[in-house]
């Protein structure tokens, strides 16, 4: 067991695929001698060379484009897209191609790729930095789609990812990059929880926090603080988006009757949505109050000096926790 | 690099289509050129006999797609009649481990490659997005959003390179997709790793209504050589001439020289699709000019020259162009259509939670159907 920041340990990740596998491929901008913008892919080209780590010309799209010939070709690409607002160019390539060429082609042709994305806000970025396109993904049948949260998870899933014939989008939050922690790299990843289930973070008992990414550690510090007033949070850390494991929530949720959802994208028509609707379908008749979201305002991610507005705080969610136990909330006596 | 034209900046891509390079003219005469000559110095007339009954049996093929479409049997149908040679004419040049990634209209391409009747029609019909298996013909499935193959294929090259083999990928697309960033990206990139692939631009004039003049000013073609890729214009209506040119392209890219680019200058005579009418945005006169400029009689007027178009062939490739459209009309009226929950097959190649909840709820709901049924 070592410690690893959540970069170091992605890091890693690569660095055993691609030692394991020699099919395994790492394409992107500035990932060859500089080692990627938060250094992620440092040290991989000199190690693996230039033919497998390759730095592409500043086009998402046909870096997207070209590892699905790469793919066709019996390839297995990890691609790096810089920034989460920079996978935008390359949606059609993901949307279109990457999620349907299995379908398209009645199985004949796989995948493989695995579409690393830095995301997330509070790191203080410039516009376009610190998205959180998350939902259009998890719409896109075909794709799945994770978020993880710690080193652990981010160092086994990316190479559960990378084993995968499916196309992956896997979230990095940025503001856990230097985030250090305990990492078993000798894990076996086909051993370890699939990518598809999610982890109980806490055990609790009066209401169920369900969240992804960077927000499970403000869902955590959210249960600390309510301990203080006597209420138990489950938090649930989801790691998948898609799919969604609805067998661990619905355990919780028939345990607590009560839901909380946060993440810090946008509302509307957002993950946090479709948590809510299928949790109402599946589990109405455990629900003691209607489930609350927590999310993003829907606004264009603001200016980093009020980013701090945006991105749900412990305070927020502690918020939405008095709305589902029904106790003197910021919404008390307004009228909806 | 002799391969290399210099284009007169002056031309314009719609109506100087006679600056292309060429091995038979509109009437059918043989002339030389100093680039192309040298890549067909071995086809006889017995190739060209072929050359003729591969066009031949694509717009065969072709028309009985648009009959299918006009008697309801297919959804739709994207006619490529004019545009043959173009497609043979390059298609034939690939080795058979080579990897095509054709667009929509390159019915030709999927022919050339080997598909079967069912191949042609039963995507159209709606019974599959795609009906081969790309791995075994060598051959994408044809691609529907506007140039993003060419990606594709230079992705595929890259491969290639990593694997150390020395098959090329050709990517197909036309006119219009040259205005695409796709398009742009993958000359980028495979210029830049130079990967072995072939862009073949089909310049068919129009994309839907809008004239090439839009997607160009300056002979597409030329814009190759701006990312470091050798280029060539040449006559698409002439088989001879886009065999030759992609045997040159091929060859390069073969020999690790990079990609290379060919715009094959033809005509849609048709429309876009069997939606669409084109006599809305063209001139009679204009298709009545390209009629003349006819691909096939162009090989015809050839092949008689030479003394080698006689009753025999004519009745021989007659029989088989029939014999190809009945198969092609047998798989289109004989399709079965799959079980319902066949559509929740291959979305993914993994069991995925979500979707395997999905199908089975809908099992679930198909069989109540079933049990209603069976009460009578």
């Amino acid at each position: 067991m070592v410690q690893l920041t959540m970069a170091k340990a992605i890091n890693e990740g690569l660095r055993r695929a691609m030692a394991d596998d020699p099919k395994v491929l790492v394409l992107g901008e500035d990932i060859g001698k500089l080692g990627g913008v938060f250094r992620v892919t440092d040290r991989l080209q000199e190690e693996f060379g230039a033919q497998r780590v390759i730095d592409t010309p500043l086009a998402e799209s046909g870096i997207v484009g070209t590892a699905v010939g790469l793919a066709l070709r019996g390839f297995r690409p990890v691609v790096e897209i810089q920034f989460d607002g920079f996978v935008y160019p390359a949606f059609d390539q993901i949307v279109c191609q990457v999620a349907k060429l299995h379908y398209r082609t009645r199985g004949n042709v796989r995948m493989p790729l695995t579409i690393r994305i830095p995301w997330a806000g509070g790191v203080g970025a410039a516009e376009h930095h610190s998205e959180s396109p998350e939902a259009y993904f998890v719409h896109t049948s075909g794709l799945r789609v994770v978020a993880v949260s710690n080193p652990q998870d981010a160092y086994v899933m990316l190479r559960q990812a990378i084993a995968s014939d499916d196309p992956v989008v896997y979230f990095e939050p940025k503001r856990l990059y230097h985030t250090r922690a305990e990492v078993h790299l000798d894990v076996d990843p086909a051993d370890a929880p699939p990518m598809g289930l999610a982890r109980v973070a806490r055990e609790g008992t009066d209401v169920t926090v369900l969240t992804y990414g960077a927000q499970v550690a403000t869902a955590l510090d959210a249960a600390l603080a309510a301990e203080e007033d006597g209420i138990s949070l489950e938090v649930i850390d989801l790691r998948s988006l898609s799919p969604v494991d609805y067998r661990t929530i619905g355990a919780s949720v028939r345990k607590t009757g009560r839901v909380v959802v946060t993440h810090e994208a946008a509302r509307e028509a957002g993950v946090g949505a479709e948590l809510v609707a299928s949790v109402t379908e599946r589990c109405f008749h455990y629900l003691e109050s209607p489930p609350v979201r927590v999310t993003g305002h829907d606004i264009p991610y603001p200016p980093a000096k009020l980013e701090k507005h945006h991105v749900p705080d412990l305070d927020r969610v502690l918020d939405a926790v008095d709305r589902v136990l029904e106790r003197p909330n910021s919404l008390t006596g307004v009228e909806l | 690099m002799t391969t290399v034209r210099t284009l007169n900046p002056m031309a314009d891509p719609a109506t100087d289509v006679d600056d292309v390079a060429r091995l038979l003219t509109p009437a059918g005469e043989r002339v030389s050129d100093a680039d192309l000559q040298q890549w067909i110095e071995d086809v006889d007339t017995t190739a060209i006999q072929r050359l003729y009954r591969d066009m031949v049996l694509l717009r065969r093929i072709d028309a009985e797609g648009v009959a299918l479409q006009r008697q309801g049997q297919v959804g739709l149908w994207p006619p490529c009649q004019g545009q043959e040679a173009t497609q043979i004419g390059t298609a034939r040049a690939l080795r058979a481990d080579d990897f095509a990634f054709p667009s929509y209209r390159e019915t030709g391409v999927v022919y050339a490659r080997g598909g079967k009747p069912s191949d042609y029609v039963l995507a159209w019909r709606g019974e599959g997005h795609s009906t081969y298996d790309p791995h075994e013909l060598h051959t994408a499935t044809q691609q529907i959003i506007i140039g993003a193959q060419s990606l594709h294929a230079v992705g595929y090259a890259m491969g290639v390179q990593r694997d150390g083999g020395d098959q090329v990928a050709a990517a197909y697309f036309g006119d219009g997709a040259t205005s695409q960033g796709d398009v742009n990206e993958a000359m980028v990139f495979a210029s830049s790793f130079g990967a072995p692939v072939v862009f073949v631009c089909t310049n068919n004039q129009w994309a839907i209504s809008e004239p090439v003049s839009v997607q160009a000013r300056f002979p597409i073609a030329g814009r190759a050589p701006g990312f470091g890729i050798p280029s060539m214009r040449v006559d698409g209506n002439d088989v001879l001439a886009c065999l030759a040119a992609m045997r040159w392209a091929i060859d390069h890219a073969r020999k690790g020289r990079g990609p290379a680019f060919i715009e094959a200058v033809t005509y849609r005579m048709g429309p876009h699709t069997t939606s669409d009418d084109p006599t809305r945005y063209r001139d009679k006169e204009e298709v009545e000019i390209w009629r003349r400029r006819d691909p096939i009689d162009r090989v015809e007027a050839l092949l008689r020259t030479e003394g080698a178009f006689d009753d025999d062939l004519v009745a021989e490739v007659a029989a088989d162009a029939d014999a190809l459209a009945d198969e092609v009309r047998q798989a289109a009226m004989g399709a079965v259509t799959r079980p319902p929950l066949s559509i929740f097959d291959a979305v993914y190649a993994e069991p995925h939670s979500g979707i395997d909840a999905q199908r089975a709820a809908y099992a679930a709901y198909l069989d109540g159907f079933a049990a209603v049924a069976e009460e009578g």
